[in-house]
């Protein structure tokens, strides 16, 4: 699951563009948040959290 | 026990300073500094310390202040050229409150100027160097012996006040050999150190001022204490905070630490002061011509006196003051085309004149020289007052 | 292995994000990869001082909980210097941009590469002057657009780790804000290594070298990142032709025969206090 510091978001879609998924979006607010309709589709790959330059969204993987 | 050598000046810089405890000198050559970049590198390893002949003049006083954040104590010195190159490290080590003392032999200038000629053309330099608002200590002294205390107290100073501290030579005095009695060891010299955290390091906020002193204790890097150097206006807590408040708390208290404290930094020295008409004002190597031209001036029925200014900056502003009312008239002798004397003109606010006997001609003034210059202003106030 | 959660709540000074850096900035990412770095080396907060010069990179050692240093434009060098050679038991890792580092601070790179002192210098390198706005700076590629170029630089750029690899470093490597992986490995290694090491960071700056040079989409820079950088086993194989344009990722050149500054000064010490060549005063 995906876990957003939303504050720290800048909205610079990093995180959307490289999700495998396209699991995430940059919302009308600016922010990063999960498209409506795929809370189910993230595969926990890390690729949002580590190319994030802001720490503002982090993967927790199930059962950790 | 001691021993009397005969020592140049620069030479007694460096045994002042191994004296003070100064582990660590950064620097680059220059005439007529040099001799004091050779004696560190001799003399610093042999009591465990550390020397380095740096790149350029900024990494010499670069490496001065990161070592002096690591705990020890730290110089570089230099000369006119140098001096400028250094000033906008000077304006770091004020803002981020890092001791260190930095040597200037001053030389003639601008530019390349004259090398190897005495002149104190950088005395306003020394205090207004670095960009923007800010406050130092300089000292200047005026004799080899003189050279050993004052490098000491330099240190002393710099690490009681942390703030950079200017000890202003001139090439006569760095260049110049005397008489000088040292102690054999000096182990048994007073060295103080910068104040250490009195609290915990969970509770320490590295530009908190615990006591009146309005100095915050410095905590060495790698003690245990994690702080954050900034050169940016920072707040208590050593981070930048630029809003009209942290800003004028922070001169304010810059500048306080260093004014509350006058009476402690600003040392002068007055030789038959008490009863001159005319008060000879000099200071480093210029001051020595006046000890002489004073007593010649005494020999033919002059009232003559030597005000001499040991602390640079802060302006010792009590002490010309005093002798404005005291005296008929000030005579400043300095090797420049006239700077210190508008200060000394300020401080006498008018109460008597202030003549200036200006040399800068790469020669420094003799005692007769002098003499014809305070006969002048001796005849001048005749029958003033 | 922490998590990035958990390094950025363990070496984040408090209330410090978010972080003044621009939306898309890279610089985020290479402090992260540091922060992973120093966590996997096992360095104590303590024994870790974190120096950087001025730019929109140097910001970053206010940031994180070490004994840290925001110091002058092109100086984090010199003063990395003194503080290593005060505490030669501590890390001390300079930041610096690639302005800071290459242009203004220039000189002390190369004697701070030549006398092999054991900092580890990391080049966040975004090819342009960021904080005053995009000029150009030694780094910028020629050809490309700053304020201060309108009409194209017409500069060649430096390839900064064969400068310093020239000028005596012992350990160069280069990675980028896509590869993080890499980055952070070879951030390890410029760590451990015991001389002078100098990693380039190669970051964007979306707001100011990307805007000017149509490539203003964060995203676009980390893929350009990708498609230019090649791993140093690949590269050696490529032909003039292939590299055009490319350029090697990883560890560059490393080597372990020439004795780091600090200690080759405790053997002055040695001699000096030896008697045999101390004079006295």
């Amino acid at each position: 699951m995906l876990k957003f510091y939303t504050k720290r978001c800048k909205g610079c879609g990093i995180c959307a563009h490289f999700c495998p998924r396209g699991v995430l979006e940059i919302t009308e607010l600016n922010k990063s948040a999960i498209v409506p309709g795929k809370e189910n589709d993230c595969i926990s790959c890390g690729q949002c959290e580590m190319r994030c330059p802001d720490y503002a969204i982090f993967v927790k993987k199930e059962g950790a | 026990m001691s021993r009397v050598l005969l020592m140049q000046g620069n030479q007694a810089v460096v045994e002042g300073a191994i004296a003070a405890g100064v582990r660590f000198y950064g620097g680059y050559p220059i005439t007529p500094s040099t001799e004091i970049a050779e004696g560190m590198a001799k003399r610093l390893p042999q009591v465990g310390g550390k020397f380095m002949q740096t790149e350029d003049e900024l990494a010499g006083i670069g490496t001065v202040l990161g070592a002096s954040l690591g705990g020890m104590k730290a110089m570089t010195a230099t000369s006119g050229p140098g001096f400028s190159l250094k000033q906008e490290m000077i304006g770091l080590a004020c803002s981020a409150e890092i001791p260190c003392v930095v040597v200037n032999v001053q030389r003639v200038g601008p530019a390349t100027g004259q090398p190897t000629s005495p002149s104190q053309g950088d005395v306003m330099q020394a205090r207004w160097g670095t960009h923007g608002d800010h406050w130092l200590i300089a000292v200047s002294p005026s004799s080899v012996p003189e050279c050993f205390d004052l490098t000491r107290r330099a240190v002393a100073l710099s690490e009681k006040y942390r703030c950079p501290v200017i000890l202003l030579m001139d090439e006569i005095i760095g260049h110049m050999r005397e008489r000088i009695e040292l102690p054999d060891n000096y182990e048994g010299l007073e060295a103080p150190r910068r104040k250490q955290p009195d609290v915990s390091p969970e509770n320490y906020l590295a530009y908190a001022v615990t006591d009146g002193s309005k100095v915050p204790a410095m905590a060495d890097f790698g003690s245990g204490y994690r702080w954050h150097v900034s050169g940016l206006i920072h707040d208590e807590t050593g981070f930048p905070k630029g809003t009209p408040a942290a800003t004028k708390n922070s001169q304010d208290r810059l500048h306080a630490k260093l004014r509350d404290h006058e009476d402690d930094i600003i040392q002068v020295e007055k030789y038959k002061t008490e009863d001159a008409d005319v008060i000879v004002i000099a200071y480093g190597g210029a001051a020595r011509t006046a000890y002489d031209a004073v007593d010649m001036a005494r020999a033919e029925g002059i009232r003559a006196g030597l005000l001499r200014p040991v602390t640079i900056w802060p302006f010792a502003d009590n002490a010309v003051k005093e002798a404005a009312q005291t005296a008929k008239c000030l005579l400043v002798h300095e090797l420049n085309c006239g700077q210190y004397v508008r200060e000394v003109g300020r401080a006498a606010r008018g109460l008597v004149p202030v003549d200036l006997y200006a040399k800068y001609d790469n020669e420094p003034a003799t005692p007769e020289q002098l003499l014809e210059k305070i006969r002048e202003s001796a005849e001048k106030i005749k029958g003033a007052k | 292995m922490k998590s990035m959660e958990e390094l950025v709540n363990e070496y984040f000074r408090p209330n410090r994000l978010p972080h003044l850096w621009c939306p898309g900035c890279g610089n985020g990412v290479v402090l992260g990869a540091l922060l992973k770095a120093i966590d996997a080396e096992g360095l104590a907060k303590d024994d870790v001082a974190v120096i950087s010069g001025i730019g929109c990179s140097s910001r970053a050692s206010g940031y994180v909980d070490f004994n840290t240093g925001n110091t002058l434009h092109g100086r984090a060098l010199p003063i990395s210097t003194g503080l290593k050679m005060a505490r030669p038991d501590l890390n001390v890792i300079t930041l610096s941009g690639d302005g800071d580092c290459s242009a203004i601070g220039g000189n002390h790179l190369i004697h701070a590469a030549r006398r092999n002192i054991g900092l580890t210098l990391v080049v966040f390198n975004n090819s342009i002057y960021g904080m005053t706005g995009g000029q150009y700076s030694p780094l910028t590629p020629q050809g490309a657009r700053a304020t201060t170029a309108p009409y194209l630089t017409i500069e060649p750029s430096f390839d900064i780790l064969a400068l310093a690899e020239a000028a005596g470093a012992t350990f160069t490597a280069r990675a980028t804000t896509y590869h993080v992986p890499i980055l952070v490995d070879v951030l390890r290694k410029g760590i451990r290594h015991e001389g002078f090491s100098i990693i380039e960071a190669v970051t964007g700056c979306p707001t100011n070298f990307g805007r000017q040079n149509k490539l203003a989409a964060p995203a676009m820079m980390m893929e350009w990142q990708k498609e230019h950088g090649v791993m140093k086993a690949a590269w050696d194989k490529m032909d003039p032709a292939q590299r055009e344009g490319k350029f090697p990722i990883g560890v560059l050149s490393e080597r372990t025969d020439l004795k780091e500054y600090t200690k080759a000064y405790d053997e002055i010490i040695e001699r000096a206090q030896s008697g045999k060549e101390a004079a006295s005063a």
